[in-house]
This record gives structure tokens, sequence and C-alpha cells, in this order.
């Protein structure tokens, strides 16, 4: 009996201590910055605050997220606002259900103009503040501010960008064969041909797969020959649907693209046959190039990373190094510069001085030049120092976008409604590129547009 | 996070342990003391109360709602478009086929296969390790499932196949197929992978209720001279026919909802994707919320019939007895 009742009150305390003391473990005692050991200066404008919080959510995670944390450790130093970020692959799905329920982040770093549409739309975001707005003003492109703005409201500067339609190759197999880097879209077909020609592998190696966003990297290949076959006034048609999604010149768009991704002759290098890009996962599709399997792939600046797939750097990025990129070239030699791109917005859900203070931090060419030098990514900032950059590639990259002649255009799939731009397009990829035909594919595309 | 903001948080909990206790405790205390004239019906009440709430705010709140938005455009005026979309499109009415083809067939084949198995393993040596095997799929989710199964089903374009299956095939000396890209296979393959998980449950369910047949009954059967299966077919199953109608509903309704397996395996592309998958893509990837919901109430009325039955088979068993 006695030793009965001693175990009835034994067991939960042992339980407990246990899970306190596995708990303390988790905590390892890291004490935050001091504002001491920070020069800051440049950081007096955002003024200081004792004991605010800013909750921030997004889509980058891992190495991405820890560089973006690290991007703003000064500022929390000097500001004493304690910024919290908080990654998820679902943000996207999750974050209008949270601000309907009124359970939003303060800050949600949002990668596509079209969401914040619609989280504008739906009464939830907090317009810029003045001083955000004269940042923009300053250091961005008009169409940046755009994308950032919904029905004359200003509510969110953009934060990063990545340039998409690069062409991967290896340098050192382009010198060997005597390939020369086309100028035109028509001398990138010759090139395709010349590499199938000679037989020993495919030109080109593609993979779509991606998880539930299956088939994107698709859409960025119709959405880069829309911008090139017919330009930038068009290109804003389609993705406004301004013209149905089955019109002719979408149609001779995706046919362009088919010579490429629906030809046995051309994909799937080092991969197998042409059905198997939906099986190939986006980040390693490129790979082949390195074993000399294929020779082209088509994917955005921020590819750079996964050429080394193991993290080490046994692979470089550079133009004679083992792998490099150009642009999807135009359709002629003389046209202007036209590139597609993303990129994110940091919106507001709460009214609060911090939240501001933080969001203009964010929008100053001071966080540009900061999270740049971190590497792996690029910013549109025009305050932004190319030279800070981690690679060749991105510093030509911020010099594309920095660069007032080029015309830049967001990703069309992200402005679309997300009933189009994130379904019915990627399925719709899937299909075609599985052996559905063109117009059967718009068809499907333009019947799925919302109404009204 | 430091130590002390651990231990203040923990201090957080304990106290509204604490707080969450001590109000219970009054509640029951004045309860004791209600007036003595239909005291049953205020403890009734009080007690049913928490539940009630949580039901009306978790249950009957949404369910109205998502069937208001149902009939609901972007801009929140009245239409059929939704429904309208959900039957004309090609892509939304193979949703619904698909989820026709996966409730005929997982909860019969589940059912029928546990059935056997629990026949054949019935009173033999060993009954309870052969019941492990089978049961065993029912303690993994349906992602970690569905993750299992990819890797079953993987395939590689050149070089050494991962997947089971394609090693199988091109041991036998043929080619890797890319089982879960080729439509219509597909769909029959992920429903490989419910059955796989639900017969365990069919079988465990349906075993012990063929244990409950009385002995009686089955001798009697033997002394007039029954076959194996003619003993099997009218003292078995009538036997269990309660058992039965449970597992066979309640599988249905899971197959109903199945939503982890599609979403890991194929994410609903190459034409397999399920009323349950179609939903959450349309509600909060697309952001086409009227869709999202109108397909949510035509999974609705769809479970709806198979739960009444259910009560109803349930209730009559119970006037029997």
């Amino acid at each position: 009996m006695r030793i009965r009742r001693h175990r009835r009150w034994m067991a939960p305390v042992v339980a407990a201590a246990a899970v306190g003391l596995a708990l303390t473990g988790c905590t390892g005692d890291v004490a935050p910055e001091d504002a001491a050991d920070v020069d800051c200066t440049d950081y007096e404008q955002y003024g200081t605050f004792d004991g605010a919080e800013v909750t921030v959510a997004g889509t980058i995670l891992d190495l991405e997220a820890d560089r973006l944390i690290e991007s703003w450790s000064d500022f929390e130093a000097c500001t004493g606002i304690a910024v919290d970020y908080q990654g998820s692959s679902e943000f996207e799905a999750q974050i209008a259900v949270l601000a309907e329920g009124g359970n939003a982040p303060d800050v949600g770093i949002v990668p596509q103009p079209g969401l914040l549409g619609r989280l504008a739309a739906g009464g939830w975001l907090i317009p810029a503040s003045a001083d955000v707005e004269a940042n923009v003003d300053e250091w961005w492109s008009e169409d940046w501010k755009k994308y950032g703005t919904y029905e004359d409201t200003f509510y969110a500067a953009p934060l990063m960008a990545s340039i998409k339609g690069y062409v991967w190759y290896s340098p050192a197999e382009f010198e060997e064969k005597g390939y020369e880097i086309p100028k035109t879209l028509d001398e990138l077909t010759e090139l395709s041909e010349t590499i199938a020609a000679e037989g020993d592998h495919k030109p080109w190696c593609v993979g779509l797969e991606s998880g539930d966003a299956t088939g994107w990297p698709g859409t960025d290949w119709v959405e880069d020959y829309m911008l090139r076959l017919h330009g930038a006034d068009v290109y804003d048609q389609w993705v406004t649907h301004g013209i149905p999604f089955n019109d002719p010149q979408v149609a001779e768009a995706f046919d362009a693209v088919g010579g490429y991704l629906k030809n046995d002759d051309m994909v799937n290098g080092g991969i197998g046959d042409v059905s198997t890009q939906v099986t190939e996962a986006f980040q390693t599709a490129g790979l082949p190039i390195l074993d000399g399997a294929c020779s082209l792939h088509h994917q955005a600046s921020f590819y750079e990373t996964f050429w080394n797939p193991e993290g080490g750097d046994e692979n470089t990025v550079a133009s004679d190094g083992s792998v490099f990129a150009f642009l999807l070239p135009p359709v002629n030699a003389d046209d202007p510069l036209s590139v597609t791109g993303g990129g994110e917005f940091p919106v507001a859900f709460r009214d609060a001085e911090e939240v501001e203070a933080f969001r203009t931090y964010l929008s100053s060419d001071l966080w540009a030049n900061n999270r740049v030098s971190l590497g792996g990514v690029i910013s549109a900032n025009k305050g932004l120092d190319p030279q800070v950059a981690s690679s060749e590639l991105l510093t030509q990259s911020i010099e594309i976008l920095q660069d007032p002649e080029t015309t830049f255009r967001f990703d069309g799939s992200d402005l679309m409604p997300g009933a189009v731009g994130a379904d019915s397009f990627w399925k719709g990829m899937v299909a075609w590129v599985t052996g559905e035909d063109t117009a059967q594919v718009l068809d499907t595309i333009e019947s799925s547009w919302p109404q009204g | 996070m430091t130590t002390a903001d651990l231990l203040g948080k923990l201090l957080q909990v304990v106290m509204g342990l604490a707080v969450f206790a001590a109000v219970v405790g009054l509640l029951i205390f004045f309860i004791d003391k209600a007036p003595k004239k239909g005291r049953d019906y205020w403890q009734l009440g009080l007690f049913l109360l928490p539940a009630m709430l949580f039901i009306a705010i978790g249950l009957v709140y949404p369910a109205i709602r998502t069937s208001l938005l149902a009939f609901q455009d972007s801009s929140g005026d009245w239409t059929l478009d939704n429904f309208v979309w959900t039957f004309t499109q090609p892509a939304a009415i193979r949703t619904l086929i698909n989820t026709v083809i996966w409730v005929l067939l997982v909860p019969t084949i589940s059912t029928a296969v546990g059935l056997a198995y629990a026949v054949f393993i019935d009173k033999s040596r060993g009954e309870k390790y052969y019941k492990v095997i089978l049961f065993m799929p029912i303690a993994i989710s349906f992602v970690g499932a569905g993750v299992i199964w990819s890797f079953v089903y993987d395939y590689n374009g050149v070089g050494e196949q991962i997947g089971l299956l394609n090693a199988l095939v091109v041991a036998a000396g043929g080619e890797p197929v890319q089982w879960l890209q080729t439509d219509p296979i597909n769909t029959f393959l992920l429903i490989v992978v419910m059955i796989w998980i639900q017969t365990g449950f069919a079988m465990v369910l349906l075993s012990a209720a063929i244990k409950g047949v009385p002995t009686e009954q089955i001798e009697a059967a033997q002394l007039d001279g029954t076959n194996g299966w003619q003993r099997f077919m009218n003292v078995t199953v009538p036997g269990i026919r309660g058992a039965l109608v449970v597992v066979l509903t309640t599988i249905s309704i899971a197959t109903l909802k199945v939503f982890d397996i599609v979403r890991t395996m194929t994410a609903g592309n190459f034409n397999t994707s399920v009323i349950a998958n179609e939903m959450y893509t349309q509600a909060f990837r697309a952001s086409e919320v009227g869709r999202g919901s109108a397909l949510a109430l035509i999974l609705f009325v769809l479970v709806l019939p198979i739960v009444v039955y259910n009560v109803n088979v349930l209730r009559k068993q119970r006037e029997i007895r």
C-alpha cells in the first residue's frame, strides 16, 4: 500500500522533471547581440524602441532564412526591435486564412504580386508608410513599384529579386566544341540542332517536378518566349487577361517552346525521354551538364546554388568555371534586353511604428547591400553596389536589373489569378509535355480563368 | 530563448492549468448547490455546454459558412458558377470520377481481403503474429505511407532503378514504367496504398466479430452436413453482419476524405486528383474559395447517406439486443 501510494506521485514528477531537463537542453542560452558591439550610426534614423517585437513570416527556408535573419541582426541590436522570422513552405496557402482569422504575422514576405493583390482586396494589408514609399521612389523603377501597388494604393516595397530566363552551359564544352553563345532565338535553335546532330548527347536537360507545384519551370519557358516574341505590351495583356489564354500569340509561344520540350531529339539529356521531364526534380535537372550528358539548361539566376548539391564548392559558377549562363536571346540581335524575373514583397498586417521602421529598413539600400553581400541573392535596388554580389553571374544580374534600358517583366504566372498562375497553368504544362496538344491545353487553361 | 524565458513559460503553463482547475472546481461546486428541482437538467446542461459550444464553433458554423461560400463568387455575389465549373470542367469531372473509383474499390477490396485473412488465420497457430503483420501499416500515417510507396513506384529514366516495382520489371527483362505518371494506372496504384493501410483495420474488427459467432451454431451447421463455404456464407457472415457494415462504412468515409496519399504522391497531377485534394488546391492554392467550398459541399453530401445508413444499422442492432 505504502509503495503504491508512493508510485502514484512519483511517475508524474519524474516525467515532468525529465521533460523539463530535456527542454532546458533546447534553449542553448544564446544572449541577444549587444548594441555596444555594433556601429549604430547607420541605424539612428530608424529610432529606438523598448521591447518592441515584429513577427515575420515567409516562404524563405533553411540557409536562405539564416542569411535573411543575419541581414537584420544589426538593425535589431541598434533599434531594440526583436524580429522573429518564421519560414514555411505552406505560407502562400495559409497566409490568407491567417489574415482572415486575425492571426497573420506583423509582416508577411509575399513572393507573388497576385497574392499581394488578393490580400489587399481582402482589406487586411496596411499601406506602406511615406518613408517606405520615399525609399521605393528613390531606389526602384516604376515597374517594380507597380508590383507592390494594388488599385492605386502602395502596399509594399520589393525585397529581393531573381532573373529568370538564364540558359546554363559549360564554358569548357563550348570552347572545346567551338559552340558560340547564341545572339538570337534562331541561333539558339541552330545551336541545339547542331548538338543534337552530333548524336552523342541531347542538347537540353529539363526538369519540371517540384512537389505540388510541379510544372512551374515550364511556365517560365513560355513566359520568356511570350516576352521575347511579342513584346512587353502583349505580355501585359496576356497576364491581365486582356487577350484570352488561347490567343494565337500564346499558342505561338507554346509551340516555340514545344520545339524543345516536346521534341525527343532535344530533351531529356542524361535523364531519359521527353516524358521524364515531369518526374525530374527542377533542383537536379541541370546537373547532367556537369557529366556532359546535356549542354543547355533553362533556369533562373537562383539556380547558382544548386550546382553543388552536396554543399561543397567543387563546381564554380563563372565564365571560366565549370558552369555559366547566358540570357535566353531576343528574336533579333539588336532588340533591347527583355527579361522576366521574380521577387518578394514584405506586406504589413499590423499598423505599428516598429513594423514600419522595420519595413523602411528593408526598403533601404543599406539592407540591400547587407543582404546581397551575404551571398546567393540579388535585388533590384538601385543603391545596391553590384560588386558586393557573391558571384560574377549575380553581379551581371544586378547590372541588368539596374540598367534603365532593360525591359523587366515580373514572372507572368505570379501575376495571374491563383486559379491559373498556381494551378491550371502548372497542370497544363504537365499535360502538354506528356502529350496533350497545344490548342487543347490552352482551352483548358482559358476556361479555368476566374469569372468577374 | 534562455533558460529564464523557458522557466517563465513553464510557470505560465502551470498557472494556466491551476486557474482552469479552480474554475472547473468552482462550477462543479455551484452546480451541486443548484435548486433540487431539476438539478439533473442543470448538471446535464453544464456538462454538455462546452462540447456543444465547440461543436457550434468548430462544426456547425463552418458547415453553414462553407455552404454559403459555395454559392458565391469571389466578389460575394450569389451564383451557381462553382457547381457549373465542378460538373463541366474536364479536370473537375475527372476528380469526381476518380473519387467514385476510390470509393468503389477501397472499401470492398480491403474488407474482402481482411475478411478472408481473418477467416483463414482464425484459431491457427501463431494467429497473433499473422495479425500483427497485417495490422502494422495502420500505425503508419497516410503521409508516411505515401512517401514509402512513392519509393516503391520510383522511376529512373536511365541507370539503376531504386523503385522496387521497376527493379522487378527490369529484372524480368522489361522496360521501366513511369507508374505514377501513367494515366489511368496511377489512380489504381494510389488505391493500393489505401488498401494496404485499411486491410489491417478490417481484419482486426472482423476477426473479433468472427470469434463472437457462437460455436454452437457452427457445430449445428456441421451436423447438418454443410461444407466450409456454406457454413461461412450462412452462419459466419450473418453473424458478423453488423461488424461488416461498420467496417465497410468506416472505410468508405475514410476513402471519400482521402487527401494525404494523393497529395504526397502526385499532388493531384496526371489525372489522379480526388475531391478532398482538389478542395484544398482550389480553396488555398488557387484562392478560389467558392470552388473549394462547392467541392466540400459535394463531399459532405456524398458522406451523408453512408453516415445515416451506418447509424440506422447500429440502432437496429441495439433494438434486437
